[in-house]
């Protein structure tokens, strides 16, 4: 995502935020978009946007936690929020900001391993529109070199499809967080 | 072992003079009237210093070696020591010392500068005392010889660390006294270990050349430190060096305690490539331990009980099971 | 190139720019990520000639760079938390050899407890150890910083140390522009070494010095740090005209001009705190920050004079004097000769305690007030700490405490947000 956001030519800043966690430890990490400088290097408490990569998190950690009252939630699920149980945070939030993707399926089409990530990068860009699919493009084929990168970039463009509405811009600042 | 020559030197009673009695080309680096001494004299060693005599004769059949192109780390200790009381120094060649446990660490620095600098000409030794080798710079060591980095090691090895005032090391023998294993009580002297052989240790690391040599055999040690030179990669020498002060022996019986530690069977002699023994130095006359324990008061104690007695014939059975590892006398010799 | 990428990364490239000779790589949490770099630029033939050297341990890396330095080639390693510790004896021996070894230091707690997140702790443990110590603000300044310390460390023969905070930017993602290799070239010269271990020079180096000639020695190496007084500021504007940046210098203040109170920092967390300056500024609150750039040598002059007409000052510390406080405070206070500046020790973020703006700006508004104590621990949980006590009064064996703090405290698993840590901390990553 600051990879996105830097192509865009905006400041970005991610910084993981786990150290000795070993595999499918649940781990966070933080992601800030700008159009100037980002100075502050405190973990995002207040995040505009939240994405799940694993929903049985959901009712095991405070995953929305400092949400802004007008923020986005991505959940990587084939299901509902009805029926992940989270019908309350939707109520609570504008209408159409609570996304559910079956990234690991699209994930796991298209790249033949379950990693959601790129997927769920394009559902966020598509729900808030704070990237471009361009640039979401361009982060997956910086980050993943040749085949592996292409097969990112096709899930990215499924999720993008699947999830893409006209979103008005957002405010200046996007703090991320993915759990 | 040493260096098939035409004529026996039995009549000297070492192996290290009698060179004019040969052909100039085989004659011994120290015989050299060009020789480069390395360690000069008018350094601080105490009399009868097995290692001064060690590292001159190693350095200078080295430097002969490598035509001079040698630099060397040193480790923190005696030869350290009394070789550079500032602003005198004792050493003709390029020489650092860094610290007590890092010299084959500092060694391995020097070879990659060598070798990135194009420099491939210039050959690196670090040597150090048996603290600085198979105590404290073990790691550094193992590290080293595991790369397989382009330095020789030289260890020279007076079992105890004498630098400091004679405490154990853990290359001290079975049985001796020493500042921290003093004479007294139920167990006398060091524990009755079996040691810990780091040349064997070397070998486990498949390293082209693995040797040990003693001040007895001069000639076998600059034989030993030609060949290493002459080989690349990671290579080790541990030279047996007496200390007259540690080990309580006369200052003028260096040469002999080393030959008796050697013709006993406690300090066996041999060499090693890529972890196989392809060479020992057979023993020529087979004495048993007391010989050599006696002359230094380090085992003093070990004469005076029936206790006593028994360790001796406990330190009889470890020089006897490495004359029979290593092969060092002929099979059918008389024991 | 101006770019997207991990700080460890960036910092790997700037240092290949420096074109390193010999490297010597050990692993350890969070600075790892740099050699690993550094090895696919060696081993690609990208950085060439260079000899990278996986050592044993940190103790060997600093021996191995010992070496390699005194022949004569240009020497980087780096190292964070107990490694620095571990190479401790080493880190004094290259500075008192005079060998102009850089090292990184991705800064890391020192355990026990076993820690693997940001503090200043290990930097701190060395700061006497005859290194220069500059810190990081950002990653842009980590790649620029070792540019410089290159340059530094050969003209004054003396090692440079260049601290950056663990994860809050070895790890991140930031906008970085690494310069180009005919930029660092025209900036930083050839190493010529002054000293070098070389067969057709051959001299003893490391003789035994005694006392009719340590003391001269010692001094010499202090003499030289004041030295790097003039020399950092010299190579910072030298820096700017090559690269068009600022980076680096003795201390860079912020909006301080008619500031009453100044808060001083070392690293990363300047960010935050200038954020908070703003904020508060726009609150008609006259506030402004310096961040400490170099450490060692502590640049008493050029603080003082930024400190100049403040009535108070606060320092964030990411590191703890057990038993007396602070570390920048009690040098700070030599920049303070004959003034009754208010002095406030804040020791802060240890172990990776996130420094957030919220405490930050709670806690200046307490030093305006005057309601900070002289020396205090950000958003410390003074009632665990005070249940540990009262159940270490109550009974002889309590048990390792770090231990019963955790139960205390209970499960943390989670994505709470006030502090960056989940999952258990028993996971050693050294």
């Amino acid at each position: 995502m600051s990879i996105g956001g830097f192509v865009e030519g905006r400041w970005a800043q991610a910084i993981p935020s786990f150290g000795s966690e070993r595999m499918g430890a649940p781990v966070v990490a933080f992601c800030r978009l700008h159009d100037r400088e980002i100075r502050a290097r405190e973990p995002v408490t207040a995040p505009d946007a939240v994405v799940i990569q694993d929903p049985t998190l959901l009712h095991q950690i405070k995953v929305f936690d400092g949400l802004s009252p007008t923020g986005y939630v991505v959940i990587n699920s084939g299901r509902s929020a009805d029926e992940l149980g989270i019908g309350e945070l939707v109520k609570s939030l504008p209408a159409g900001h609570v996304l559910t993707v079956p990234a690991t399926e699209i994930a796991l089409r298209h790249v033949g391993r379950p990693v959601p990530n790129a997927v769920l990068l394009a559902a966020l860009c598509a729900l808030t529109g704070e990237l471009k699919l361009e640039s979401v493009e361009a982060a997956i084929r910086h980050k993943f070199k040749g085949d592996v990168g292409e097969r990112n970039v096709a899930a990215a463009r499924e999720a993008h499809a699947m999830c893409a509405r006209g979103t008005a811009a957002k405010g200046a600042v996007t703090h991320a967080q993915a759990v | 072992m040493t260096s098939p020559l035409p004529i026996k030197f039995y009549q000297t009673g070492t192996f290290t003079v009698g060179n004019r009695l040969l052909d100039v080309s085989v004659r011994s680096v120290q015989s050299d009237s060009q020789r480069n001494n390395s360690l000069n004299s008018g350094h601080r060693a105490c009399q009868g210093c097995g290692e001064a005599l060690g590292a001159r004769y190693a350095l200078d059949a080295a430097m002969r070696a490598v035509n001079g192109r040698l630099v060397v780390a040193n480790a923190t200790g005696c030869l350290e020591v009394f070789s550079t009381p500032y602003p005198e120094s004792s050493w003709r060649v390029a020489w650092l010392h860094s610290l007590f446990a890092n010299a084959a660490a500092v060694g391995t620095g020097m070879a990659a500068a060598m070798k990135v600098k194009g420099r491939t000409d210039v050959r690196v030794i670090a040597q150090g005392g048996d603290g600085g080798t198979v105590d404290i710079g073990f790691a550094c060591l193992s590290g080293m010889f595991e790369r397989n980095d382009d330095v020789l090691y030289i260890c020279y090895d007076n079992e105890a660390y004498m630098n400091t005032g004679v405490q154990r090391s853990s290359a001290t023998p079975a049985g001796a006294r020493t500042a921290t294993t003093p004479a007294v009580g139920e167990a006398p002297g060091n524990v009755m270990n079996q040691g810990k052989n780091v040349p064997l240790i070397a070998m486990a690391h498949f390293i082209p050349y693995v040797a040990t040599a003693s001040v007895a055999d001069l000639r076998d040690l600059e034989t030993k430190v030609d060949k290493a030179m002459r080989v690349h990669g990671a290579r080790y020498l541990h030279v047996h060096v007496p200390c007259p002060l540690g080990w309580g022996c006369d200052t003028g019986d260096t040469i002999k305690v080393a030959r008796l530690a050697a013709e006993s069977g406690l300090y066996p002699i041999f060499e090693a490539e890529y972890g196989e023994i392809t060479g020992r130095r057979m023993i020529r006359k087979r004495v048993p331990v007391d010989e050599y324990l006696k002359l230094q008061s380090r085992f003093s104690h070990l004469f005076k009980t029936t206790e006593g007695r028994a360790r001796v014939a406990q330190i009889q059975a470890i020089a006897d099971r490495n004359i029979a590892r290593f092969g060092l006398v002929p099979e059918g010799a008389p024991a | 190139m101006l770019k997207q990428c991990e700080g460890s990364q960036a910092v790997a490239e700037a240092v290949a720019l420096c074109r390193p000779e010999v490297i010597c790589a050990y692993p350890i949490t969070p600075q790892t990520h740099i050699v690993e770099g550094l090895a696919s630029l060696v081993k690609s033939g990208a950085l060439s000639p260079c000899e990278y050297i996986n050592v044993e341990s940190e103790f060997a890396a600093m021996s191995v760079a010992i070496g390699a330095s005194a022949a004569g080639a240009r020497a980087y390693t780096a190292t964070a938390s107990q490694g620095i510790l571990y190479m401790a004896e080493a880190v004094y021996n290259a500075s008192g050899l005079g060998l102009p070894i850089v090292m990184t230091v991705g800064n890391r707690s020192i355990g026990a407890p076993i820690n693997i997140w940001n503090d200043h702790t290990d930097s701190m443990a060395l700061r006497d150890a005859g290194w220069i110590q500059l810190f990081a603000e950002s990653n842009q300044e980590a790649v620029d910083l070792h540019i410089q310390a290159f340059k530094l460390a050969e003209e004054l023969s003396m090692p440079v140390m260049v601290c950056m905070d663990g994860f809050i930017l070895t790890h991140a993602y930031e906008r970085v522009d690494v310069p180009t290799q005919e930029q660092v070239d025209a900036f930083l010269p050839r190493y010529v070494p002054r000293q070098s271990v070389d067969p057709d020079d051959p001299v003893t180096i490391g003789a035994m010095v005694g006392p009719e000639a340590f003391m001269e020695v010692r001094y010499l190496a202090h003499a030289k740090q004041m030295e790097a007084l003039e020399l950092i500021p010299q190579m910072a504007e030298e820096f700017r005209r090559v690269f068009g940046r600022s980076s680096g210098g003795l201390v860079r203040p912020y909006r301080c001009e008619d500031a009453e109170t100044i808060v001083c920092a070392l690293g990363s967390v300047n960010g935050t705190i200038q954020d908070v300056v703003d904020e508060m500024r726009e609150a008609g609150v006259k506030i402004g920050s310096v961040s400490l750039c170099s450490f060692r040598p502590f640049p008493s002059a050029a603080l003082g004079k930024v400190l100049g007409h403040a009535s108070r000052v606060i320092t964030i510390e990411k590191s703890l004097s057990v038993g007396i406080g602070g570390n920048v405070s009690h040098n700070l206070r030599m920049s303070l000769p004959g003034r009754d500046t208010k002095v406030y020790t804040v020791i802060a973020g240890l172990g990776g305690r996130a420094v957030t703006k919220a405490s930050l700006r709670r806690t200046f508004e307490a030093a305006i007030r005057g309601t900070l104590d002289p020396l205090s621990f950000m958003d410390l949980n003074v009632k665990a700490v005070e249940r540990q006590l009262e159940r270490e009064k109550a009974a002889r064996r309590t048990g390792p405490a770090a231990e019963a703090i955790l139960r205390d405290l209970g499960p943390t698993v989670g994505a709470s947000a006030s502090t960056t840590t989940h999952g258990p901390a028993a996971g050693a990553a050294h």
